[in-house]
Parts: C-alpha cells; structure tokens; sequence
C-alpha cells in the first residue's frame, strides 16, 4: 500500500487555489465516488479519469495540466449535472484550459487544419473549437 | 394578425444549417409567427464561458440582448442549441450577479444600460408553451405515419438544468411529444442526451466518429428511421461523421440527421425539395419515400400520365 504524502509546499497550494478561484468551486468537497467518470462520454480517451483530475487538484498537483483529460472534456456538463456534492466539474476542467492557454499553450494549431478540412467544417465548430482550445 | 417575435439565427443557422432557419421561419409562418431577424447581431460566443473570472465571454451575448431591446422586443428566440445556452445562460448570470452585471455594463459604456429584462427562448420552448401542441396537429396535413424518429437532444438542450427545456435534463420527453403530434412514432433511446463530441470534430475527429457509431449504432439497434437534432454541430458529427464511423464498423447503417423544422414543414405539406435534403450526407429521401411521406417518381409519373 502507498501513501500519498500531503504537500505544504506553496507552490502546490497556489495552483490549488488558482484552480478554485477559476472554477469558483470548492474541489476540496470531493469525495473521490466516481459519478463523473461513470457518466463521462469521453472518459476511455482520457489519461486521466476526471475524478482522479480532482484528486490530484487537492493535492496540490500540477502534473494534471500535462494530461489531455481536460482537452478531450467536451463541456457537456453531464459530470456537473450528477455531482453528489454539487461540484461543477466542468468549470474545474475549463479552469485547467484556461491556465494553459493563458501561459500561450494551444491545443489546436490553426496552421495544421488543411484546407479541405476549413472548408468542410461548420462555423460552429470551427468557432467552438477555437474558443476552447486556442489561446 | 401574426404575431411578430425577435430571431436570432447565428452563424451556422445563416450558412451550413440554412434550410434549419429556412424551414423554422416557412413553419412559424403557418402557426401564425413571424420570426423577426435581429438587426445586427453578432457571434454568441459559442459556448458559455466557464472560468469566473472572465467576463469577457459574457460580453458578445449581452450585446445581443441589448440589440434585442433596441429592435422594440423584450423576447428572444433561436433555433440552434448551442446558441440558445450560451445566451440564456449569460442572460441568467447577468440577472444574479450584480456586481459582474454591473462591470459588464461599465465595459459596454457605449451601449445603453442594459437591465436584464430580456427573455431568452428556444423554438420547441415556444411551440410547446405559446403554440401549443394542439395548434401543431390542427396544421398537420401529411402526419409521418409509421416513421420511427429518435429525437436527439444533445447536451446544450438539457443542461445545465437551469436552462433546460425539459423539466426532466435525464429523461426529457418534449422532442417525443413533438415527434407524436406530427404523426411520427418516437423511439427513445438512452444515448439521446449523450454528447457527439461537440468540437472535439476539428482536432480529434475519431472520437467523434466513435460518439456517433455508439449513438446512431444505439438508435438503429431499437430500429430508427431517421434521427432529429436541434443542433447544426451534432447534424453535423453525426451526419457526416457516419463516413469515419462506419471505417470503424463497417456494418454501422446509414441514418439520415435531420433537424426538428424540417420534419415539421413536412408533416405541414411543404414540398421535400425546399426542405435542404441534397445538402444532407446521408439522404433522408429514400426513407421517406420507402414510409410513403414523399410521392416516388413513379407514382408521380403515374399521376401526370393519368
């Protein structure tokens, strides 16, 4: 059995608080049940499971900005809908996108879409795609 | 006389969706309301911004209530999902939070004070509660009888619950009792408010193609005709996205998407060819024809020789 060793380090706890002054939400209040990984559609794309996303938040964890879970997290707002606590994980998933693009980190390259791919996709999505995963 | 009511059509509504906003307005127009273009609306946004403490998200979407007053209404209707929440949703923010309300209105000094007093609507919203369903049957005059139509909400539809059109986001029922009053069977299935990947089309197309071979895969299994959407981005992931779909099973049927207005102008009487189904992937028209909703060429040709 492995122990988590709880971190006092500030860094740990700025990130912590950088997430929850975005999210605006209390991820402390996590009790790790599973119900957004259960009902998440995209959850098997995932490298990390949304719970164990906001695990890792509460420990202060910034290795979770190198996964793609909150990339693939479609916004579909199924995890906030079940939270037992009320938690809206969804705003925790945006909060990570927001850091990353605030420090200039795309995940979406326009200069990779071609040209047939431009002129196939509806505005929609091109719009949609941009908002959330461009800086 | 015809009611008048402002439309907010959006981006895609105006260009790859047009024969959604065409058949929205040619059905309104039968029920007796008028669908009144915004003058000069701008982008949604989208999607609703998430993070807190960005207001700037907010912004596109309040300016569109503010050139909703400045037409002379107090109401607002769209037919696009997506456009739908991210406006009712910065519509609700800015009618709870005051301080964000007021910093938005400061951004904005060039426009008029906005005071929250605008209505946010989706079109089905209208239908069921200012139309009525019965006034829908009463105009019926070509009933989809024996179509077996699987309604498709998505997410935007239904969540977050405070703008859901349903009071039920897990299990909502008002696409069915649309889909019953035109005539059409309704097969619902569990996967109706599961997301088609949204956005993720651009960058990761094969997750989408995987949503869209387990949502149509699901609907065909309980023998779906056709499915209805109210969204262009899930016509589109799950209309043409069925190509990538099917290289991942190849025994995925073809299912015809269609959007909500234009099986509604059918079961009115408009004509199929003003109803957009050449820009479709997957061609509604031999369903149709098969359940006898369309005349086929031969019967027509029986018809003129007669």
């Amino acid at each position: 059995m492995t122990f988590v060793k709880l971190s006092k380090n500030s860094k740990n706890i700025q990130f912590r608080e950088k997430v929850m002054e975005l999210a605006g939400d209390d991820v402390i209040k996590c009790y790790q049940c599973g119900e957004c990984s259960g009902g998440c559609p995209e959850a098997s794309a995932m490298d990390l499971l949304p719970n164990q996303v906001m695990h890792k938040i509460q420990l202060g964890d910034e290795s979770v900005l190198e996964t793609n879970t909150f990339w693939i997290c479609s916004s579909c707002l199924v995890c906030s809908a079940r939270c037992p606590k009320g938690i809206d994980i969804a705003k925790v998933m945006e909060s990570l996108r927001e850091i990353k693009l605030r420090s200039k980190k795309s995940y979406v390259e326009l200069e990779s879409l071609t040209k047939q791919e431009l002129e196939e996709l509806p505005q929609i999505a091109l719009i949609s795609s941009f908002k959330k995963q461009t800086q | 006389m015809t009611e008048k009511i402002a439309y907010y059509p959006g981006c895609t509504a105006n260009s790859y969706a047009k024969y959604m906003d065409s058949t929205a307005k040619t059905v309104m127009q039968k029920l007796g309301i008028e669908l009144v273009e915004l003058d000069r609306w701008n982008c949604c946004g989208t999607f609703y911004g998430l993070a807190d403490d960005n207001l700037y998200s907010q912004l596109a979407p309040i300016r569109n209530m503010i050139r909703t007053l400045e037409n002379g209404f107090e109401e607002l209707v769209t037919i696009c999902s997506m456009c739908y929440n991210t406006l009712k949703r910065a519509n609700l923010l800015f009618q709870s939070d005051d301080e964000k309300a007021t910093r938005l209105n400061d951004f904005m000094y060039e426009e008029e004070n906005y005071e929250g007093n605008v209505r946010v609507y989706h079109l089905i919203d209208i239908l069921k509660e200012r139309v009525k369903l019965e006034t829908i049957r009463e105009k019926i005059s070509n009933p989809l009888k024996g179509l077996r139509i699987a309604p498709y909400y998505g997410c935007t539809l239904v969540r977050p619950k405070e703008v859901s059109i349903d009071e039920n986001p897990e299990k909502p029922t008002i696409l069915s009792d649309l889909i019953f009053t035109l005539g059409g069977e309704a097969v619902e299935d569990p996967y109706m408010t599961e997301c088609c990947g949204s956005y993720l089309t651009v960058k990761d197309k094969h997750l989408v193609a995987d949503r869209t071979n387990k949502i149509v895969g699901s609907m065909t299994r309980r023998e779906a005709d056709i499915i209805l959407v109210s969204c262009p981005l899930c016509q589109f992931n799950l209309d043409r996205r069925q190509k990538e779909a099917r290289e991942l099973n190849p025994s995925l049927p073809e299912v015809p998407i269609v959007y909500f207005t234009q099986l509604m102008a059918l079961a009115m009487g408009v004509d199929h060819k003003e109803l957009g189904f050449q820009d479709h992937f997957v061609d509604p028209i031999p369903i149709l024809k098969k359940r006898k909703l369309i005349a086929s060429k031969q019967k027509v040709a029986a018809k003129v020789s007669k």
